[in-house]
Formats: structure tokens, C-alpha cells, sequence
């Protein structure tokens, strides 16, 4: 990329005609009188914490080493106590919708007879669950944890990339990330105000004890639910489990009987109250759901509809996270809370209308094009990347099947300077605050995991793509 | 706790304790044959390594032409088809480990997953003597950190007792072994008249175990079969004999049966087995029988670790 190209992104450190922006003034300077060999020193330290403390992810697909460690770099990402209060209010509001949203679209759908989202996106949503109609989840919430992706073009506009209210992941990065830097640069945290993370285990089993069902006893049990040491995210479980101290569980340690779930353990049957499962709605229950599941637990959603245990998030809220709902939200955050959205939605194209689609089809080369329910990066298109050839293929694609898709103009995401090869140099990221919804209030810790495209010029952040992350600091100022 | 959780600590324990017996094997195998033949007796040390090692029949079906030091070396180490090659069983305590990182001390894991690391660097096609050398000794370095991290930094509830359970179960066994494999050279008709043939196998026997040292402070005469026997089966003193063994395993099951208010089986079995090695000596287990004596005592704690498992792990 030329400097004029660079030079057209906003910078979140540097300010292009000198000087530095406000949180980052110490980083800058320690920057500056670092030697080189310092900085390289400091990241082979980090690798080497990782490493030795096993944060790994498994890639799907990749037969050579299934364990590989998530690139970290050492310069951290700020943001000022100002630009993350402002950040945290429109968070809470949406998420707040998102569960209202939810709710209804199992409940009555209140907004669909009222004429703002169309019902079929709701009912032949791939991930509505006719199981969850007329049942309301312990306390009335669904989505208990929300991971919502941010992205920043300029120094006041901050865009909701996506919302997430499955099972985001990711949030053991944040916290370790932070344990490294403060192994790495403690002469940093020794002249900055770094706004803590390491009290988010605590809050989320404060989150997940408060929506335990009534039939709960005043110390209810939580356990967290695991496909196994195969899975991706594994390490992120055990992680989390442990620094909650609760069981980490998987489907063949849990088993229903009378609608009550237990767990096996060395004394003998023991109740479950709340499971905050890292496992799919499909691969749940192998009677309700996929019958083939050697994951799930058989009778959990019928002990689930009973009232007798809360799963975490709900069964079914992925109705309220793919990316043809996603371009109803600031229609939604109105209809539910009578409020103005506080933060904005990137302007996004619903393909399956048909003007929409017109005018996507004849700006592929500009826009960034979407499959609504694709995740990680997988099957999108970033049309000024592409080849001509490639951009011919998935016309073909959207026209097939436009509804599966969604387009939204190519951002100018912000970048942060990373450590790389060649020095230091600017790339993109992207945020993803955890934020945490219980029956006694809104929780999000400050920070959360910033993403960053390492690759020069590159817009996907996503782990899987030859993505790293940073850690991510609120400061005072 | 869970029980798939306490028997991951359980087998855990078992494979890291194997791994560190298998070298222990092999270490000695190699000094012995590396024996001129006037010292070493008659005897296949790599036959017996593998007799020791509880895998001839799979061996003898792999290799027909019989135990060298290349096939058994190969066998014990890294065999793909032998499930309880040091290489699996690091793999395996590495890969139970990470199932239950949440139970175990992260000085434990640690332990763990730099020994799998190094190992994974190793090419162990065509290995040099040397290179074997300073792996086994690695894996039995491997071991005693592991221990000695779980003895150090496990709190002690019912996944400390769980993880030693493990070790002590593992531990009798592989002492058990050893000596049958070698039984009837410590026989006492075999007595011989000062420094014969068999001395060095005795003195291995004891090295194995890290036990010539302690043997010379213990009956403060040369090394004679008998006493050999006496001090790897019966005596208190040394930490791996099997009554050594036996106490710890009737010491953790106590506790964890305190803790749960509830004794079972497993209890009956090891004190039963604790009784029977506290009333004996040695005169009257040669009298019926070194071999067969052994022998019981291998399916007797196979029935303790089946009746734990019944218990506590399934």
C-alpha cells in the first residue's frame, strides 16, 4: 500500500501531520526509545508465554498441527475513559434490544404485526428454533453473554459490525492478552492508568448465578458445557471454568432424569441449576435436536422447557444475530426501547430486495459482500481485493440465492501500529466488547478483544484468516 | 468432583508414572548389555526389557526374529501400534492433562506440556545412543517433576488423592513386574559365594529403582538376592516397594472415604492386600513360591484399580 493510501485510514496513535492522540502519549514515547532489538525480545517473550501456558486454537481443516497460537502483538490499542463510556451506554442499549427482540420473536412477534421486520426472516431463519416458541427462559432473558463487533472509521464515528449472541468467544484472549503485556511492559502500567479486565470471570458467574431457574437452591450450581478438547475455543473453556471455579463439563458428564439435570461425579449424582454450554442449539439435545449429537444431552431441553435448568445463552438466539436481521437493528433498538440508537449500524444492503441487489451487483468492486449466516470470515467477499474472476463467481452466487446475502460498503477501518517484520507499521482493527446480561443488570468489563489483519493492507481480522490480536486499554486521560 | 474428571487424574498419573518406569527399563537394559557377556549371564536384557515392559506378546507378533536392542528400543519408545510406548504414554498424560486443566496446578501442566513439546522435536528415526540417553533421562526428569509439582502445589482434597491413586496403583504394578521378570534370579538356592555372574543383574535390578544407594545404608552388605527381594517388597524404608505402595493407596482411599462419609470396595481390597504384605517375610514367600506370589499380587491390585474405577470413575 502507498503512504497516500495509508495515510487515508484514520490512525488511532498517530496523528498525520505529527504529533500523537490523546491515551497514547506514553506509548509513543516508550516506542520511540525502545531499541529494536528490545521490541523483538518482548515478542518472543510473549510467544513464549502462550506457548507455554497452551492458549491455543484448533483451525478446522488443518491437518498439521492442530494447535496453534494466535499472533499477539505487543503495541497495545487504546481507548480514552471518554470514547469507552460513550461505547458502553450504546452497548448496553444494544443489547438490551437484542434480547427484547428475541424474546418476542418466540412471544407474540409483536414487531412482525407491526410492520417492521418481515416475519419469514424470523420463521425460515436457519436458526429459529420452533422448540423455544411460547417459552420464556428463567428471569426473561436469552442472550446472557453478547460479543458485539465494533469497528472505528474516524475519531468519532464507531460502527456496530456485527452482533453476536450465540456463543461468542474470544474472551480468554482478552484476559491472558493482558496478563502478558503486564509480564512485558510493567513500565508502561507503571505510568498509565490501564482500567482493569480480570474481574470478568467473576462477573460472569455473578450473570449466569442471577438467571438461575426458581427451583434453584440459594447457591445454584453452574457448570460450563464443553464439545471437548477438540473444539477450537477449548482452551478458552477450561480457562473459564477455572477461573470461575465451577465444572467444566461435557455432555456424557451430565444426564437428565424426572426433567432435572445432574452431573456424575465421584459422590454420586449432583443437580445442575445453570449451564453456560459452548456447544451449538443443534448438537444440544440429540432427542430434540440432531439425533446424531454425541455432545448434547439427552432430555436437556425437555428438563429445559420444564423450568428445571437455565442454558446459557438460550436455545435459539441466533435468530437475533445474523447479518439480514443485523440491518434491522436501529428499527429494532426504536421499536422496543422508544430510543435513538447510540451507535450507528454500517449501512448494509439487503440483497433479497431487489433494487438492493441491482445496485450491488453493479458496485461489486467497491462494496464488501456477506453471507447472512456466515461466520468468521468465511464466504465473504471484499470486492476491491478481489479478482475480476472472483467477483464474476460470486455474482453468480448472489443472484442464485440473494437472500443469503447482504452487502455493505468497504469501511475504512482504523488502524493501530503494529510490530511487524519490517518495524513498526499501521493495520487494521476491529473491537469485540464482552457485554453481560443478567437478571440484576448489565455488565461489561472495559476493553475487550481488539482484532487486528496483520497482513499489510487487509481487512479480515478474523483468527481463522491470519488475524492477531492486541490488548485493549481504557485509560484515563 | 466429576468423574470423568477424577479419572483423567487417575490415568493421568498411571502414564506419566509408566513413561518414567519404561525408561527406567531401558536405561538399564542398555547398561547391561553393554556388559561383556562373562558379566551379564545368559540373558536377553532386551528380552526381558520387553517381558518388564508387559508388551512380549505384541512384540513377538511385530518381531518374530526375536528382541535386539533396535527393535526394542523402537518398540518401547515410539512404536505407533504399541499404545504403552513412552511416546504414547506422554501423549496421552499430556492429552488427559489438557481434558482437565481446570484440576491440576498449572506447574503441573506446564511440566506436562513442555515434556511433549521437547518430544515432539525429537526425530526419533535413527536416534543417536546419545541423544536416547538424554531423552530417557528427560522422561524420568519429566516424572519427578510432576510428582514433585502435584506433591507441592495440589491442595489436598479429593483430585490430590485421585492423582495419587494413579501413581501408587502404577507404581506397584511396575515394581511388581520388574521383579517377576527377574524372580528367579533371586532365588536364595541361587546363592552364590561373593561377586558372581549374577551380581550385576541384582545391583541393575536396584538401580532401576534408584535403590542401590539406600540398599548399602539399609542392610549395610553387599547386594545379595534375597535382600533384594526383602527390601522391594517388604520394607517400609523404600519408598517404591510394594508395601510402600500399598500404605499410600490405604492412606489416600481412607481420606477420600472420610471425605465422601461412605467406604467401599476399594477400601476392603487394599487393606486386604496391605494386611497380607505387613503379616508376610520373605522366608515363607520363597517357600511357596516367589513367582506365584507376584503373580497374585499383579491381579490383586488390577482388582483394586477395577474396583476404583467401579467406584469413584465410572
Amino acid at each position: 500500500m502507498s503512504a497516500a493510501a495509508a495515510a487515508a485510514f484514520f490512525d488511532e496513535m498517530n496523528i498525520p501531520d505529527g504529533g500523537v492522540r490523546a491515551g497514547y502519549e506514553a506509548i509513543s514515547e516508550w516506542l520511540k526509545q525502545a531499541p529494536r532489538e528490545l521490541l523483538v525480545n518482548r515478542k518472543l517473550e510473549a510467544e513464549h508465554f502462550f506457548r507455554r501456558i497452551g492458549i491455543t486454537f484448533n483451525v478446522y481443516g488443518d491437518n498439521q498441527g492442530t494447535e496453534r497460537l494466535i499472533p499477539f502483538d505487543i503495541v497495545p490499542r487504546v481507548l480514552t475513559a471518554a470514547e469507552w463510556q460513550k461505547l458502553v451506554r450504546g452497548l448496553e442499549q444494544r443489547v438490551k434490544a437484542l434480547n427484547a427482540f428475541i424474546a418476542d420473536s418466540y412471544n407474540g412477534r409483536e414487531i412482525v404485526a407491526a410492520g417492521i421486520v418481515p416475519e419469514e426472516l424470523i420463521l425460515q431463519n436457519p436458526a429459529f428454533q420452533p422448540e423455544m416458541t411460547d417459552f420464556m427462559p428463567p428471569g426473561g432473558i436469552h442472550v446472557h453473554i453478547a460479543g458485539i463487533d465494533i469497528v472505528r472509521v474516524d475519531a468519532d464515528t464507531f460502527y456496530v459490525l456485527e452482533d453476536n449472541a450465540r456463543t461468542p468467544s474470544g474472551v480468554s484472549y482478552m484476559l491472558e492478552n493482558r496478563e502478558a503485556m503486564m509480564r512485558l511492559m510493567p513500565e508502561l502500567f507503571g505510568s498509565l492508568r490501564v482500567a482493569p479486565v480480570d474481574n470478568y470471570p467473576d462477573a460472569l458467574l455473578e450473570t449466569l448465578r442471577s438467571v438461575a431457574p426458581r427451583s434453584a437452591s440459594r447457591d445454584p450450581t453452574v457448570v460450563l458445557l464443553t464439545p471437548g478438547p477438540f473444539n477450537s475455543a477449548y482452551y478458552e473453556h477450561s480457562f473459564l471454568a477455572d477461573k470461575m471455579g465451577v465444572e467444566l463439563v461435557e455432555g456424557r458428564d451430565l444426564l437428565v432424569r424426572d426433567n432435572v439435570v445432574y452431573m456424575r461425579t465421584t459422590e454420586g449424582p449432583r443437580r445442575v441449576d445453570v449451564i453456560y454450554r459452548r456447544i451449538d442449539d443443534e448438537y444440544l439435545d440429540p432427542i430434540a435436536f440432531n439425533p446424531g449429537s454425541m455432545l448434547g444431552v439427552p432430555g436437556l431441553m425437555s428438563a429445559y422447557k420444564a423450568g428445571n435448568v437455565t442454558i446459557s445463552n438460550a436455545i435459539g438466539t441466533g435468530v437475533g444475530d445474523d447479518k439480514a436481521i443485523y440491518s434491522y437493528m436501529p428499527e429494532i433498538i426504536e421499536f422496543y426501547l422508544g430510543e435513538k440508537p447510540l451507535l450507528s449500524n454500517v449501512p448494509t444492503h439487503r440483497c433479497r430486495e431487489p433494487e438492493a441487489l441491482r445496485y450491488v451487483l453493479s458496485r461489486l468492486h467497491e462494496l464488501v459482500v456477506k453471507e447472512v449466516n456466515g461466520s468468521g470470515g468465511y464466504g465473504m467477499l471484499v470486492g476491491p481485493h478481489a479478482t475480476k474472476a472472483e467477483r464474476d463467481t460470486f455474482a453468480a452466487k448472489l443472484k442464485a440465492h440473494p437472500d443469503d446475502f447482504i452487502a455493505q460498503p468497504t469501511l475504512a477501518l482504523s488502524t493501530v501500529p503494529c510490530f511487524v517484520d519490517s518495524g513498526l507499521a499501521p493495520r487494521h482493527v476491529d473491537l469485540r466488547p464482552y457485554v453481560l446480561c443478567g437478571a440484576d443488570g448489565v455488565r461489561c468489563v472495559p476493553g475487550g478483544l481488539t482484532r487486528v489483519a496483520l497482513k499489510e493492507g487487509s481487512l479480515v481480522v478474523n483468527s481463522s484468516q491470519g488475524g492477531g490480536t492486541k490488548d485493549t486499554w481504557v485509560v484515563e486521560t | 468432583m466429576l468423574s470423568r474428571m477424577a479419572d483423567n487424574l487417575y490415568w493421568l498419573s498411571r502414564y506419566t508414572e509408566r513413561a518414567e518406569n519404561l525408561a527406567r527399563i531401558l536405561h538399564v537394559a542398555q547398561r547391561l548389555a553393554a556388559l561383556p557377556s562373562a558379566y551379564a549371564g545368559a540373558s536377553n536384557e532386551w528380552e526381558s526389557a520387553i517381558a518388564t515392559a508387559a508388551c512380549a506378546d505384541e512384540f513377538k507378533a511385530l518381531y518374530p526374529d526375536g528382541a535386539t536392542r533396535e527393535n526394542v528400543i523402537r518398540y518401547i519408545v515410539d512404536s505407533p501400534t504399541n499404545p504403552s510406548s513412552i511416546k504414547a504414554c506422554i501423549e496421552t498424560a499430556r492429552s488427559n492433562a489438557r481434558a482437565v486443566r481446570t484440576a491440576i496446578t498449572s506447574e503441573m501442566w506446564e511440566i506436562l506440556n513442555e515434556g511433549w513439546n521437547e518430544m515432539r522435536g525429537i526425530e526419533f528415526d535413527g536416534i543417536s545412543q546419545s541423544a536416547l540417553t538424554q531423552f530417557l533421562q528427560r522422561v524420568q526428569q519429566m516424572s519427578l517433576r510432576f510428582d514433585g509439582a502435584a506433591y507441592r502445589t495440589m491442595l489436598r482434597s479429593d483430585q490430590y488423592w485421585f492423582q495419587r491413586l494413579g501413581t501408587f496403583i502404577e507404581r506397584a504394578d511396575n515394581m511388581a513386574r520388574l521383579l517377576d521378570v527377574k524372580y528367579h534370579l533371586l532365588l536364595p538356592e541361587k546363592e552364590p559365594v561373593g561377586g558372581g555372574l549374577d551380581y550385576f543383574q541384582w545391583s541393575s535390578i536396584l538401580r532401576s529403582v534408584n535403590a542401590l544407594t539406600s540398599y548399602h545404608w539399609v542392610y549395610r552388605e553387599n547386594v545379595k538376592p534375597w535382600l533384594v527381594a526383602d527390601f522391594l517388597i517388604l520394607r517400609p524404608e523404600q519408598p517404591r516397594s510394594l508395601i510402600s505402595c500399598y500404605m499410600a493407596l490405604n492412606d489416600y482411599l481412607d481420606q477420600i472415604a472420610e471425605r465422601y462419609g461412605r467406604q467401599g470396595p476399594a477400601q476392603h481390597i487394599a487393606r486386604s492386600t496391605t494386611a497380607r504384605l505387613q503379616n508376610a517375610d520373605m522366608d515363607q514367600i520363597f517357600q511357596s513360591g516367589l513367582h506365584e506370589f507376584l503373580v497374585e499380587f499383579i491381579e490383586d491390585n488390577n482388582r483394586l484399580g477395577a474396583a476404583i474405577t467401579q467406584q469413584y470413575l465410572s
